[in-house]
């Protein structure tokens, strides 16, 4: 059990031994992302560029073009509101090399409120052409997810919870890009989540088996590109699907699974997650609580719909 | 050659960058004129006489970057890269029509020579700093230019980027400030006020180069139309990119330089001439074969 943030530090320093043109850009908080890890280890390599998110981006992608592997890290919702047009326009319209190292996505944020929770990050960066979004559980997917993005050529946003959560896999795992992943066969239900939120589905489903109820999990480490098939086969499997995200109900997550189905193999979805509103300063298990994400809520809600 | 019949060569090129570019804007019905113009000579000395390019190869590594972050200017840099030799002169007849390289803004994934897109307004001078960047990561010794247009420092993204490029000591870098004094629709002049065009200059009354100059960059003042300013001026601050300071070339320029007309004019940012205009322009310009 590590935290995304810490795996994300650590992982860009081992990765920088063996690459040489791994560079980290900073905007000012690598504290926070754990970006300094890799500034103590390479300071020569590590690009302090400011509060000023707009200009890094287009910095990582000059640095691209000279054949450099760019990671750009700040808050999720400075990458995805505020320098959301050179991402749109220097990084995808161009397929740089760059990768954008999401951090503090979602709504546990480390009580830093509503102005620092994105709450529609995967709706922006997957409805951008060229763009691959990913979203890792837990600390060795992360791992492996953040070594695959710096691979592969071209943009990747990935998407980075703050905190710890126990692994779901173990060191056997390897990721593949659009495949999905199931986590618990199940009859009556099958959640589909993305990021630590799976975890959190998983013990839900748990406490459902207690009550009787048959609940999958499918895990979509990879929104984009995603493998429609397996959505499709998983969901033909349960009687009732039901997307959970930290993340707005619109256009995330639950869109991409009823967008999925909606043609492919029509069926009622229902979206779990934060209902056309902001968040709040509070600690996570509050949040979590709040928006009916925790596995005891999480698992009454569900219950509400099999019964 | 001396330097005057050198920059006599200069100026015809760049008429003929004019007349190329007013008359792909006329033929396609749609857009700019008074940006391409100001910035064509400015275009017309980096092309031929300061950039360390190959047309003919033109992603060779150690190219001088060249980014027009004005990206509306297009036409401008595409009659500019025809003439140079990147591509067919008859292939700008292609601009803004559908399956061509010649999109309405530069785009690097369609037209070779292009160093990066631009389009949206002030975010060239951040790709620029990130050549100049990896060029010394790299211990390469190429030059980056970037053209700004004076509306575009409207943005702060470009604020962001006159910040942080000292900080790097990048004398790779160069950025040219293409000051035309006009935008596309900006601010109308009060009664007897005095400016360049017919609009107000956005940073008029602005001590540009003191903001410059005080966030650390090292700043030249050219006539950016007068061949015998802008050639030295270029040429200088290559020779000086081994130095810990970038360099901002303050151009003063008229928008829509070079016909009467369309000179200080804000309504010519976008326009496209009729056929008697153009007989005019041509005239003016010296292009005999349209005249005829």
């Amino acid at each position: 059990m590590k935290a995304l943030r810490d795996v994300f530090g650590d992982t860009l320093v081992a990765l920088g031994w063996t690459n040489p043109n791994v560079l980290v850009l900073d905007a000012d908080l690598a504290n926070s992302t754990k970006a300094d890890k890799f500034a103590i280890a390479y300071p020569d390599r590590f690009l302090q560029m400011g509060i000023a998110e707009q200009n890094f981006v287009g910095v990582a992608v000059g640095l691209a073009s000279l054949g450099f592997v760019p990671w750009l890290s700040t808050f999720t919702v400075f990458f995805t509101h505020r320098a959301i047009d050179p991402i749109r326009m220097l990084v995808a319209q161009t397929r740089a090399n760059v990768k954008i190292g999401a951090a503090y996505s979602g709504i546990l944020t480390g009580l830093t409120g509503k102005t620092h929770q994105d709450v529609q990050d995967i709706a922006i960066m997957r409805a951008m052409p060229d763009m691959t979004v990913l979203a890792p559980a837990d600390a060795i997917e992360g791992e492996a997810i953040i070594r695959w993005a710096t691979d592969f050529q071209g943009p990747v946003y990935l998407r980075l919870a703050r905190d710890a959560s126990p692994n779901l896999f173990d060191e056997s795992y390897s990721f593949v890009p659009g495949k999905t992943i199931s986590l618990r066969e199940g009859s009556d239900v099958l959640l589909i989540s993305t990021g630590p939120q799976s975890l959190r589905c998983v013990k839900a489903a748990e406490l459902l088996e207690a009550d009787g109820i048959s609940a999958g999990v499918l895990h979509l480490p990879s929104i984009k590109p995603i493998n429609k098939e397996e959505v499709v086969s998983a969901s033909e499997k349960a009687k009732l699907v039901i997307t959970v995200e930290e993340h707005t109900i619109y256009g995330g997550l639950g869109g991409l699974v009823a967008e999925i189905l909606s043609e492919a193999s029509p069926r009622k979805v229902v979206r779990f997650g934060i209902d056309d509103r902001w968040g709040e300063s509070a600690p996570n298990d509050y949040l979590l609580d709040l928006f009916q994400m925790s596995p005891p809520r999480l698992s009454e809600r569900v219950k509400t719909l099999v019964r | 050659m001396s330097n005057n019949s050198d920059y006599k060569e200069l100026e015809a090129l760049a008429r003929k960058g004019r007349w190329l570019a007013i008359s792909t804007v006329a033929g396609s019905g749609a857009g700019h004129v008074g940006g391409p113009f100001s910035a064509m000579d400015l275009l017309v000395a980096l092309y031929f006489r300061v950039m360390n390019i190959k047309p003919e190869d033109p992603g060779w590594e150690d190219r001088d970057r060249f980014i027009l972050s004005k990206g509306h200017s297009s036409i401008g840099q595409y009659a500019v890269m025809a003439l140079r030799g990147y591509l067919p002169i008859e292939e700008l007849k292609t601009f803004d029509k559908g399956n061509s390289r010649l999109q309405g803004h530069p785009d690097v994934t369609k037209l070779p020579g292009i160093d990066t897109s631009t389009g949206s307004l002030g975010q060239g001078l951040s790709v620029g700093l990130g050549f100049a960047l990896g060029a010394r990561l790299r211990g390469k010794k190429f030059h980056t230019f970037v053209v700004l247009g004076d509306g575009e420092l409207q943005e702060g993204m470009v604020w962001e980027a006159l910040h942080i490029a000292p900080r790097y000591k990048l004398g790779n870098l160069t950025a040219i400030l293409d000051w035309n004094g006009l935008q596309q629709f900006g601010w109308v002049l009060a009664v007897n006020e005095q400016h360049r065009g017919d609009r107000r200059d956005p940073w008029g009354g602005v001590d540009l180069r003191g903001i410059f100059e005080k966030l650390g960059w090292r700043c030249i003042e050219i006539n950016g139309h007068d061949f015998s300013q802008v050639v030295p001026a270029l040429q200088s601050v290559k020779a000086s990119g081994e130095s810990d300071q970038p360099t901002m070339i303050i151009a003063h320029t008229v928008k829509g330089k070079g016909v009467h007309f369309t000179e200080g004019k804000h309504e010519w940012h976008s326009k496209v001439a009729t056929k008697d205009e153009l007989r005019i322009i041509a005239k003016e310009l010296g292009i005999e074969e349209a005249i005829a």
